[in-house]
């Protein structure tokens, strides 16, 4: 097993035929992602990539059964991206584009909070079950088929980490890039939730950074319900205060929000936490033996 | 986006959220004119002169006067204008007063009490909804009252599907133990001031102090306001508020090429694709011994113009001792960007100090075969160990040499 994505899934990409979707959507077909159809409002009716391209995301969900979907619209139109496939009944939505406004974010959160769908994302690099889906933008081979789930909030941060696991001999079930933006669909905590209940997955990486109390969150959910090795980094402990360092969610607030607090948090909840990004492969590896 | 406090009222004024009267300039001569502006209006012959600058804790560095006659009013505006302002918030350098707000005194008599309250909005990340949060200690850094007295501190969450209730408003009032006049203009001042926040796309709208005057008047004292950034496409008129003088000019000319830069004070420069591994970056640097110069995230192509651009950028800080160039090259090929880094350092001539370029993922020999073959003074890892010893190496010897 893996978590969220899998080789039954059955992915439909909204902003399907704009140059980002296309570039990313070949690379996911040649990792053997089923790729069912595109949503691009206005197109539907021709085909791109010789896969189908709706109008509306309850169109491909009808035609298709499909129930996952990535999004690459652009930021002031992928809030509402986001609602359609949610209310098209789609089960995972991933969410690539960065730059979304926070006050649209604040409606999407509250949008989905009935619906039955869990939101990965925004401004994130999406998620890859290896060999068998991915559903993003990650390169495909650098990862290997195995027990190491990952979380991350960041992009290449993850495929360096990813990289040292695969390096290590050891491969990943599923890697869930969740985003750097303040308001995320899907928190740590949630996401190691679902790598605890997974079957195959031994061990967990989690990789966070500054601002905001999300790894806080999942160090405590992790001292009262974990079951597994968890080796965590914690980027920008050398960052300044009140400066935002690329991600939009990444700002030291106040002083419960640096590396430094995070990190404290972690270790008292019995998380395996590295100073070092060059040592969480080795950390793992060292774990599982 | 950050605001000066004159454009935060100002904008804050266009929805009906009380702020005094005050006139921003440039001259000492505009100063005067403003303050026989201000005087004509209300007869009162005292205003405040507050220096105009990104930075909190202006009054601690004598940015804020209050003038009590026209002559005092000409002595501050010429003592401020110009002059480098150090606060606890602009680091030692301080920084230079262009502009400053000659603004209507409101500490006037009267049969009630003043009283100095906090009051911010801003997001609660941890709910993803919108949050006020206010004091009866106003006037004084939020983060001491929180050591100090937490149970002063109050928070009210907004429902994003309703917006502020009347009821909410009520409740803040009533914490801040108003009453009467000030209690009717504190319930009016709460909805008025978050309706602003959400219609600007602000993140942070903070009042400190929020003023309550002896008629029982309620008026934002000081005004501190971000706006998302993320939003400003929809805000064009908030965009020409852009005040450059305010950033870094590093940062301002990173800026047109793309480029995600923060200066910092260290002495190793470093250039990533993607900000968490930059973050990372940085804090390698300083586990090898150095301190970071820089945040920069060249993005996820890490194209070779951004590249030389980004070593133009870096090596204009005469802190720099070192280069760390981190590239996890997924779809973009190790070879490509490898390609890209000899071009620069051949665009840009003459480089004297050590560059270490860890290229990994696809095609990584390759590129490290590239970078070795070059000729140029330029030194390979792969591993991100091997990155973080060479840059202790090279820091070794330039305090050697």
């Amino acid at each position: 097993m893996s978590i969220l994505v899998n080789k039954n899934s059955k992915v439909i990409i909204q902003g399907f035929t704009g140059s980002e979707g296309t570039f990313h959507a070949e690379q996911m077909i040649e990792y053997g992602t089923n790729v069912v159809a595109g949503v691009t409002p206005g197109k539907g009716g021709s085909t791109h990539l010789n896969k189908p391209v709706y109008n509306t995301v309850s169109e491909a969900v009808r035609q298709e059964k499909a129930d996952v979907s990535l999004i690459f619209v652009p930021p002031a139109f992928a809030a509402d991206a986001i609602m359609e496939a949610a209310e098209a009944g789609i089960k995972v939505i991933v969410c690539i584009t960065e730059g979304i406004p926070v006050k649209d974010m604040i409606v999407v959160k509250e949008y989905l909070k009935d619906k039955n769908t869990r939101l990965i994302g925004p401004n994130c690099p999406g998620i890859i079950s290896p060999e068998e889906c991915k559903v993003g933008i990650m390169p495909g081979f650098i990862h290997k088929k195995g027990n190491i789930g990952i979380v991350s909030r960041s992009g290449t941060l993850t495929y360096e980490a990813v990289d040292q696991v695969t390096k290590a001999g050891l491969g990943q079930s599923t890697c869930v890039g969740i985003g750097g933006d303040p308001i995320l669909g899907s928190s740590m905590k949630e996401i190691i939730e679902l790598f605890m209940q997974d079957d195959e997955t031994k061990g967990i990486i989690m990789i966070g950074e500054i601002g905001g109390g999300m790894e806080a969150e999942a160090a405590y959910w992790i001292k009262e319900h974990g079951n597994k090795p968890v080796v965590s980094f914690i980027a920008g402990a050398t960052a300044p205060k009140g400066r935002t360092m690329g991600h939009a969610g990444a700002i030291i607030g106040g002083k419960d929000d640096t590396a430094e607090a995070k990190k404290k948090i972690l270790r008292e909840c019995g998380v395996y936490c590295v100073d070092s990004p060059a040592d969480i492969g080795g950390k793992i590896a060292e774990l599982l033996k | 986006m950050n605001l000066h406090e004159y454009q935060g009222k100002a904008l804050l004024k266009k929805f009906g959220v009380p702020v005094p009267e005050g006139i921003m300039v440039e001259s000492i001569d505009q100063a005067e004119k403003a303050a026989h502006q201000i005087f004509d209006h209300n007869n009162i012959e005292v205003w405040a002169v507050k220096a105009q600058i990104h930075a909190g804790g202006r009054g601690k560095g004598g940015g804020v006067k209050i003038a009590k006659s026209f002559k005092e009013l000409k002595q501050y505006s010429s003592e401020i204008l110009g002059m480098q302002l150090v606060t606890p918030q602009t680091g030692p350098n301080g920084k230079k007063v262009r502009k400053i707000l000659i603004e209507e005194n409101i500490y006037y008599p009267g049969p009630e009490k003043r009283s100095e309250i906090y009051m911010s909005v801003l997001l609660n990340r941890a709910t993803s909804r919108n949050m006020i949060m206010y004091s009866p200690k106003g006037g004084m850094n939020i983060e001491e009252v929180a050591e100090e007295s937490p149970e002063l501190i109050f928070t009210e969450e907004i429902d994003p599907k309703t917006g502020i209730q009347p009821f909410q408003c009520r409740r803040i009032a009533f914490n801040l133990g108003l009453e009467g006049n000030a209690y009717k203009n504190m319930v009016k001042f709460v909805s008025l001031l978050y309706n602003a926040y959400v219609n600007l796309d602000a993140s942070l709208i903070e009042i400190n102090p929020l003023f309550k005057a002896a008629d029982g008047k309620i008026m934002a004292a000081d005004t501190k306001m971000t706006i998302d950034n993320n939003s400003l496409y929809r805000h064009p008129e908030i965009c020409d508020m852009r005040d450059l003088n305010e950033e870094d000019p590093m940062e301002v000319e990173a800026g047109k090429y793309d480029l995600n830069y923060v200066k910092l004070d260290g002495n190793v420069g470093c250039m990533v694709n993607g900000a968490g591994l930059a973050m990372a970056t940085m804090d390698i640097i300083k586990l090898s011994g150095g301190e970071p110069a820089n945040f920069l995230d060249v993005g996820g192509s890490a194209s070779a113009k951004r590249v030389e651009e980004a070593f133009r950028i870096i090596l204009k800080d005469p802190n720099v001792k070192a280069i760390l160039v981190n590239i996890f090259g997924g779809i973009v090929r190790c070879d490509r960007v490898a390609n890209g880094i000899v071009d620069a350092y051949n665009n840009i001539g003459k480089i004297d100090i050590p560059i270490i370029v860890r290229l990994q993922g696809t095609n990584a020999e390759i590129a490290k075969d590239i970078i070795d073959n070059s000729g140029l003074k330029v030194q390979s890892a792969i591993l991100l160990k091997e990155a973080a010893e060479l840059v202790n190496k090279s820091l070794v010897l330039s305090t050697k040499s």
